[in-house]
């Protein structure tokens, strides 16, 4: 049998199918990352807080009122992304003016109240959600058993990742979303209403993590703790694809995910620390990050 | 003000605040609770701990020697060296006179060594390691509630008596998870088994996908999980999606009631745990069950009954021996039976290793499960000389003298 560092090439071929799951969803939460500090500036440290919460909104919209996953995955994001609204409305908005330091403490306050919340309402070892009986089963890949819900994943992901980029790079919302994040004051003398812009944005950022959590929450444990833990490796995959970059963050978060998936079989202890690593020797080498621009 | 003069007036207040402290401890009893509040183990025992620590403060009748009896608790964050500092801050300001908690071997383990520094009885609860009472040891630890070699025993040699012979490990990367995949790997090989392999997968990781399809090429008969918390539910739940429950038997080496009512039945099924408590084994233990479920709207996890026993046990030993001493209190405990809702026929042995009764239990499957937390049919009953061995652990440096 073929081998590559002493692991049989199916082996291999199935860890990095595996990395492209996980990537996916590193795309998209990194995705949301990106428009928001691109955009905005906002360093959103509430983004794993919101991811916990989309996962959560479908729990207990399945649980509580019998919402199905595919109405979930339309009225989480939903939700959520009001509530991102709200708290940019009556709090993000005063810290425009200042240091990006303080919307960083600001939202990872937020963030650890959400988990706060959620843990005295739920617990922290969390809720089971099922995966959906029209994407249960596995497809035979010669190499592996995918079960259809993982692909499913990476099609509906990367399907997410590719709108964003179309809306934000080649429409006139985009265009005016860029233009306002460049001048302000000129754009709004244009008759553009850049606060509600910004808004609109911000919600729309929190939306994206919310369907990463939605789209997380057949795979793993609902639990309060789901975003903490990923929010970390997230920023690492947006400091490497370049700050505010949204075909970094795309790239680099399906990249990040693949080598992730290597590790795991090649020196499984070193998995969690393998993103830290390349974020290190790549900001050594590119500060700006592989897609950023220099300013 | 200015500013030098602000942290003048800072200090004087912060020094009158720690000298009122130290003088209020001299005639209290005062019983720290260093553990998980907030991570992966906050419901094994987390705040629920606290609350079953005053319950049984409450029903001992709030004081021993007349003295008050104080609560502190503090999350450790599964971080050993907030443990530590924090034993130590409260035995150096707060007349500290006991320490209950721990869930994190590791965190356990830096907190043990605080224990022998400072001469302050410290009953290790939530935390697994059989090290606790084997080569990390101390005078003043007590390891109540269960351990890695109790699991291996129970669970393992349980497997192994329906045929699984080849096991496949799926370890938690630290003291507690080597710990428990050692004790089980003796058992598999005492009885004739073999380990086809193991990887070790971090604290918390949240995708089990890759580590399961190691599993799966292994060609072993038994998953075995050397987890716990949330790693446990998401590794099972991953096995479950990959249909790798129908090739490999899965064994849940370390697996808490919360635990399985997060995963649900449907996905925990059939299989086999070790525990020292269910609440629903007597009358007792379901009169603790319904008053625990009172407080805190869910059935006690084995940890939780343990903190209530060992609470109870210690002001026991306080009031017999009329002090607060800790070694007239730790040789009081060391030589008292123990025999209440929690623990059957428990005695503290030398190396510190409280040893009971421990059951293994097979999940049942949500059809002959008949009323809400209805999860487990008891097995096997093991003594704790079967679950621990009957002699004190020689890796235990205090033994050997």
């Amino acid at each position: 049998m073929t081998t590559v560092f002493g692991v049989p090439l199916p082996a291999i071929l199935g860890q990095l199918m595996l990395g492209l799951v996980n990537g996916s969803f590193y795309a998209l939460l990194s995705l949301g990352l990106a428009v928001i500090f691109g955009l905005l500036g906002v360093v959103n440290f509430a983004h794993g807080a919101f991811y916990m919460l989309g996962a959560f909104a479908a729990y207990i919209g399945l649980a509580s009122f019998g919402v199905n996953y595919w109405w979930a995955l339309l009225l989480a994001p939903l939700a959520v992304g009001l509530l991102g609204i709200v708290i940019e409305r009556l709090l993000l908005r005063h810290l425009y003016q200042v240091e990006p330091v303080y919307g960083l403490l600001l939202t990872f306050g937020i963030a650890l109240i959400a988990e706060g919340v959620m843990r005295s309402l739920f617990g922290a070892s969390g809720k089971s959600y099922p995966v959906p009986s029209l994407l249960q089963g596995g497809l035979n890949l010669g190499f592996m058993v995918l079960p259809i819900y993982r692909a499913w994943v990476i099609l509906a992901s990367v399907t997410v990742c590719g709108v964003t980029w179309f809306l934000i790079e080649r429409t006139r919302l985009g265009s005016r979303l860029r233009a306002a994040t460049e001048n302000a004051k000129l754009v709004q003398a244009f008759g553009i209403n850049v606060p509600l812009l910004v808004m609109c944005t911000y919600g729309a950022g929190v939306a994206l993590a919310a369907l990463a959590g939605v789209l997380a929450a057949p795979v793993v444990q609902v639990s309060p703790l789901m975003g903490s833990s990923l929010v970390i490796v997230v920023f690492a995959v947006v400091v490497i694809g370049g700050m505010g970059s949204i075909p970094g963050a795309i790239v680099s978060g399906l990249v990040l995910g693949l080598i992730e998936g290597l590790t795991k079989v090649i020196y499984p202890e070193a998995s969690n620390i393998v993103v830290f690593v390349i974020m290190a020797v790549v900001l050594i080498w590119r500060p700006a990050g592989l897609f950023g621009k220099e300013q | 003000m200015t500013r030098k003069s602000t942290i003048v007036v800072l200090g004087a207040l912060l020094g009158l605040y720690a000298a009122s402290q130290a003088s209020a401890a001299a005639d209290q009893v005062v019983i720290g609770d260093i553990d998980d509040m907030s991570g992966v183990y906050a419901d094994v025992m987390g705040q629920a701990g606290i609350d079953v620590i005053n319950m049984a403060i409450a029903d001992f009748g709030g004081t021993v020697l007349g003295k008050k009896i104080t609560v502190l608790s503090v999350d450790h964050q599964n971080k050993p060296d907030i443990g530590a500092s924090k034993f130590r801050e409260w035995a150096d300001q707060n007349g500290l006179t006991l320490v209950l908690g721990g869930s994190n071997t590791g965190v356990s383990i830096a907190m043990s060594k605080v224990a022998a520094a400072k001469k302050i009885p410290f009953i290790a609860i939530g935390a697994g390691g059989a090290s606790l009472t084997g080569a990390d040891c101390t005078p003043y630890t007590i390891h109540y509630a269960y351990d890695t070699t109790a699991l291996g025993n129970g669970t393992a040699s349980a497997i192994i008596k329906e045929g699984g012979k080849t096991w496949f490990f799926i370890t938690a990367d630290y003291a507690f998870g080597t710990q428990l995949q050692d004790a089980a790997t003796k058992v598999v090989l005492a009885n004739g088994g073999k380990v086809l392999g193991a990887v070790r997968a971090p604290l918390g990781t949240t995708d089990y996908s890759s580590f399961l399809l190691q599993a799966q090429a292994s060609g072993a008969q038994v998953l075995g999980l050397a987890n716990a918390g949330t790693d446990f539910s998401n590794s099972l739940k991953a096995a479950n999606e990959f249909g790798i429950t129908k090739t490999m038997k899965p064994a849940a080496l370390l697996a808490f009631l919360t635990d399985i009512h997060a995963a649900t039945l449907q996905t925990a099924q059939g299989l086999y745990l070790t525990t020292g408590f269910y609440w629903d084994i007597n009358d007792q233990t379901r009169a603790f069950g319904k008053r625990f479920f009172a407080k805190v709207n869910r059935m006690p996890t084995m940890d939780q009954a343990a903190v209530y026993s060992a609470t109870i046990q210690y002001l026991n030993a306080v009031k017999a021996v009329g002090s607060t001493d800790s070694d007239k209190v730790m040789a009081q405990l060391k030589k008292t039976k123990i025999n209440d809702f929690f623990a059957k026929d428990g005695y503290i042995r030398a190396d510190g290793l409280m040893v009971h009764t421990m059951y293994v239990m097979k999940v049942k499957t949500p059809a002959e499960s008949k009323y809400p937390w209805d999860y487990y049919k008891v097995v096997k009953v093991m003594t704790g000389e079967e679950a621990d061995g009957a002699q004190p652990d020689p890796t235990c440096p205090m033994v050997k003298k």
